[in-house]
C-alpha cells in the first residue's frame, strides 16, 4: 500500500519534481571515502551541461577545499552513476548520458586515501 | 530475569524513599549520579507506604512519588499501600 | 459521620470510567472516525488499565506542587545570575539546540496527544492522553521560561520558534513529529507514547540532564527532571498502550511490530543530535553516548522486549546496526555541525586535547582510527587561518531529512547511500531503515520538505546562503553562527569572568 490514509486514493504532493527547479535538475556528487565532507553534495544543474563542465566547475566548488583535491587524476577515477559503474563522456550532456534529476554521481580515487590515509 | 529500575531526584524527600526501598528490597543496587539516584533490582522492586512513612515520620501518599520521580523501567502496579515495578520474564 | 475516603482504585473508576456515556442517537463510529482505518482491532476498551490510576483531581494537585518547586528554583537561578555558574560559554550552545530543536517538539506532542485524546473511543485512554497533553504543554512553557534567562545574556535563543519551522537541521525533529501526528491515532501512540517515551526520551532527559547538573546549569536540570517526573507516567502509558493493543487482537501484532520497527529507527536517527550534545557539547562529562545507549537502550530496552516476547513482538528491525552505530554517530554529527558552523544557529568548536583524549578512552575501537584524524585536519586548517567551513549544500535523506552523513558499518569510511525509484522519480536514503519506511508509504514521504531542495527551488529567499540565513531563518549572521572562537558570546563570557 503506498500510504495508510483515511480516504482511499490519497496522493501526496511531489515536492521535488524537476519542474520546480527552474530549468535545472538536482545532481548529487560524492567523493568516496573522503569524510572531510560529511555527506555528498547537491547541485542544481542544467540537464544540457556537458560532463566536462561538472569536472571543471562543480567538482572544485564541491571538493576543492580538500588537501588532496589538486592530486586527483580524473583519468583514473572510478565512477558510479545511481549505483552502477559509469564512464563519463566529457563532451556529452548530463541528460544524454543518463544523469537525470536527483541522480547520484560518485567517484573513487584509489591512489588517494585521504588525510593521514584515514579516509578523511 | 531482567532488571527493573527507578530513578529519583536527589533531594531530601528522595533520601527517605531510597532508604525505604533499600529496606523493602534487600539486594537492590543504589547508584548515585549527578542530581539523581538510580536504584536497580532483578525482576521486582516495591516501595511500601508504611516503610516510607516510618522513614519520613509523616503520612505519605504513594502518588506523592510522582513529584520526585525521574524515570523507571518495568511494569507498574500501584495501589494505596504500595508501588510495584516488575518484569514477568 | 465523616465521609469515607475512597481508595485509589474506586476513585479511578468513578473519576475516569464513570465519565463516559453511551451513544443513544449518534453512531459511535461516526463520533470516532479515526479508529479503524489503520487496521487495528479493539474488541473491548474496558480492558484498558492505567497502572498509576491517576485521576484529574490528584493530577492537578501534584502538578501544582511540581510547578511551585520548579518556579522557586527559576527565581533563585535568575536572581543569583545562575548563568555565570555554568562551566563555560560553550555549554550554552547545547541549550540553544535544545530550545530550537526539542522544546517545540513538546508543543507538537501536546497537539498530538490532544488530538488522539479526542479520537479514542475508550475513556481510560482518553483521560490518560488528556493528562499527557497537558504535561507536554507544561514542558514547553517551563523550558521557554527557563531559557528566557539565557536569552538575556547569550545569542541564538531569540527566534527559536521561527527557526524550528525553517532551519535546515531543525527540519529533522520537526518532520519526525509531523510524521507521527499525520499518522492515525494508534500509530501515533506507538510512535510517541511507546517508542519515543518509553525508551528514547530517557536518553535525552536522564543522562543529558544529569550532565546539565554536572555543568553547573541549575535551571536546565530542574526543568529537565520536572518534565521527566511526568515522563515516568508517559512511559507507563506507552507500555500500557502496547500491551493493550497486543492483547486485544492477534491481527494487531504484525501492525504494531511494523510501527515499532519504523519508530525505533526514526527515533534512533533523531537522537543523533543528543548523542552529539552529550559527547561534544557538555564540557564536564557524565557518561559517553555509547554508555548511555547501553544503559537506556540495550539494557532497559532489552528487558522491555524480552517482556513483550510473550505477545510475539521481537526487537526492532536493524537493532544490530543500531548497536554498531553507537560508536560512530556522535562524532559524525559534530563533524557535520562543525563543518557547517557558518549555517548553524549556535557555535561550534574543535574539542580540546583533553576532550579528544576522553573520546579516545570512551571509544577505543573507533575514535582514534576514524575520528581523531578529522580533528587533526581541522586543527591544521585553523592554524593556517582557514577554519574549515564546507562549501555547498549536503544531500539529505528523504525520510529522516538528516544530511547523508552516516557510514556503512562494515566500512565506516564510506557514507551509506540507498535509493528507491517511485513513479519515475528517484529518492535517496541514509540507511536501509529509512529506505524501508519510504518504501512502505511512498505517498507520504514524497511530501518531505527538504530544506536543501527548497532553497534551490527559491522558496527560502536568497539568492545566497547568507541571505537565507539572515532573512529566511532570522539568524544574526556573524553573531549567532560561526566558531565560538571570536564570537560575541565568548567575548562577553571572558569579560564577566575576567579572562584576558
Amino acid at each position: 500500500m503506498p500510504v495508510y490514509a483515511l480516504n482511499p486514493g490519497y496522493k501526496g504532493e511531489r515536492m521535488d519534481r524537476v519542474e520546480n527547479f527552474h530549468g535545472n535538475q538536482i545532481v548529487y556528487v560524492g567523493w568516496d571515502e573522503h569524510r572531510m565532507f560529511c555527506a555528498a553534495k547537491a547541485f542544481p544543474l542544467p540537464p544540457s551541461m556537458p560532463f566536462a563542465a561538472v569536472i571543471e566547475n562543480i567538482m572544485p566548488e564541491a571538493f576543492g577545499q580538500h588537501p588532496e583535491f589538486s592530486q586527483i587524476n580524473w583519468e583514473t577515477a572510478e565512477w558510479l552513476l545511481d549505483g552502477e559503474p559509469f564512464k563519463p563522456q566529457l563532451e556529452a550532456s548530463l541528460e544524454a548520458q543518463g544523469v537525470g534529476h536527483k541522480s547520484m554521481v560518485r567517484f573513487k580515487t584509489p591512489e588517494l586515501q585521504g588525510f593521514q590515509n584515514a579516509g578523511v | 530475569m531482567s532488571k527493573v529500575y527507578i530513578a529519583l531526584q536527589d533531594n531530601d524527600e528522595s533520601r527517605y524513599i531510597v532508604e525505604a526501598i533499600e529496606e523493602s528490597n534487600p539486594d537492590s543496587t543504589v547508584i548515585h549520579q549527578p542530581a539523581m539516584i538510580r536504584i536497580e533490582r532483578e525482576g521486582r522492586l516495591v516501595i511500601e507506604r508504611a516503610v516510607v512513612e516510618e522513614k519520613m515520620g509523616r503520612d505519605w501518599d504513594v502518588q506523592e512519588l510522582h513529584i520526585n520521580l525521574i524515570t523507571l523501567g518495568g511494569n507498574v502496579d500501584e495501589d494505596d499501600d504500595q508501588f510495584v515495578l516488575e518484569w514477568k520474564q | 459521620m465523616a465521609a469515607k475516603k475512597l481508595n485509589i482504585k474506586d476513585k479511578y473508576r468513578l473519576l475516569t470510567r464513570d465519565l463516559d456515556w453511551d451513544f443513544s442517537y449518534e453512531d459511535r463510529k461516526q463520533a470516532f472516525p479515526y479508529e479503524e482505518f489503520e487496521g487495528i482491532k479493539i474488541t473491548d476498551w474496558n480492558k484498558w488499565e492505567d497502572p498509576f490510576r491517576l485521576t484529574m483531581d490528584s493530577y492537578w494537585k501534584y502538578q501544582a506542587e511540581k510547578e511551585k518547586k520548579l518556579y522557586a528554583i527559576f527565581d533563585a537561578f535568575s536572581q543569583n545570575n545562575g548563568h555565570l555558574n555554568v562551566v563555560d560559554s560553550r555549554y550554552v550552545n547545547a541549550l540553544k539546540l535544545f530550545l530550537t530543536g526539542v522544546s517545540p517538539l513538546e508543543y507538537q506532542a501536546y497537539q498530538g496527544f490532544a488530538h488522539v485524546g479526542r479520537q479514542f473511543s475508550g475513556v481510560g485512554a482518553r483521560v490518560a492522553c488528556q493528562m499527557q497533553s497537558l504535561d507536554e504543554l507544561r514542558h514547553v512553557q517551563t523550558q521557554i521560561h527557563a531559557m528566557s534567562h539565557y536569552n538575556k545574556f547569550f545569542d541564538g535563543f531569540q527566534e527559536f520558534s521561527h527557526m524550528h519551522d525553517r532551519v535546515w537541521y531543525l527540519s529533522v525533529p520537526r518532520s519526525f513529529f509531523c510524521d507521527a501526528r499525520s499518522a492515525g491515532p494508534f500509530e501515533f501512540m506507538v510512535a510517541i507514547g511507546f517508542s519515543f517515551e518509553y525508551v528514547l526520551t530517557n536518553l535525552l532527559f536522564v543522562p543529558f540532564m544529569s550532565g546539565a547538573a554536572h555543568n553547573g546549569d541549575m535551571a536546565t536540570v530542574t526543568f529537565g527532571f520536572s518534565a521527566q517526573s511526568d515522563e515516568a507516567r508517559h512511559m507507563t502509558l506507552g507500555l500500557e498502550v502496547i500491551k493493550f493493543l497486543l492483547e486485544q487482537h492477534e491481527d494487531n501484532v504484525p501492525i504494531v511490530q511494523k510501527w515499532i520497527d519504523k519508530w525505533f529507527w526514526r527515533g534512533t536517527r533523531l537522537l543523533t543530535i543528543v548523542a552529539m550534545m552529550m559527547d561534544y557539547m557538555l564540557p564536564n562529562k557524565v557518561m559517553s553516548w555509547k554508555e548511555a545507549w547501553e544503559v537506556y537502550f540495550e539494557e532497559a530496552g532489552g528487558a522491555l522486549f524480552k517482556d513483550l516476547a510473550r505477545y510475539g513482538i521481537r526487537m526492532p528491525k536493524y537493532a544490530e546496526t543500531i548497536e554498531k552505530e553507537k560508536e560512530h554517530i556522535s562524532h559524525q554529527a559534530w563533524w557535520t555541525f562543525y563543518t557547517h558552523g557558518h549555517a548553524a544557529g549556535f557555535h561550534t568548536w574543535i574539542p580540546s586535547d583533553k576532550e579528544l583524549d576522553w573520546l579516545s578512552a570512551q571509544y577505543p575501537d573507533t575514535f582514534d582510527k576514524y575520528y581523531r584524524p578529522l580533528w587533526e585536519l581541522a586543527k591544521e586548517q585553523e592554524a593556517k587561518g582557514e577554519r574549515f567551513y564546507t562549501s555547498g549544500l549536503p544531500q539529505l535523506c528523504q525520510t529522516c531529512q538528516i544530511p547523508m552523513l552516516f557510514t556503512e558499518m562494515d566500512n565506516p569510511n564510506q557514507n551509506s547511500m540507498r535509493d528507491s525509484v517511485f513513479e519515475d522519480e528517484r529518492y535517496h536514503f541514509c540507511s536501509d531503515g529509512c529506505k524501508d519506511i519510504f518504501d512502505e508509504e511512498p505517498e507520504k514521504y514524497v511530501q518531505s520538505w527538504l530544506p536543501v531542495h527548497q532553497i534551490f527551488q527559491g522558496n527560502c529567499g536568497g539568492p545566497g546562503v547568507e541571505d537565507v540565513l539572515s532573512d529566511y531563518y532570522k539568524m544574526n549572521v556573524g553573531v549567532d553562527n560561526m566558531d565560538i572562537k571570536g564570537s560575541p558570546d565568548e567575548k562577553r563570557w571572558n569579560e564577566w569572568k575576567g579572562i584576558a
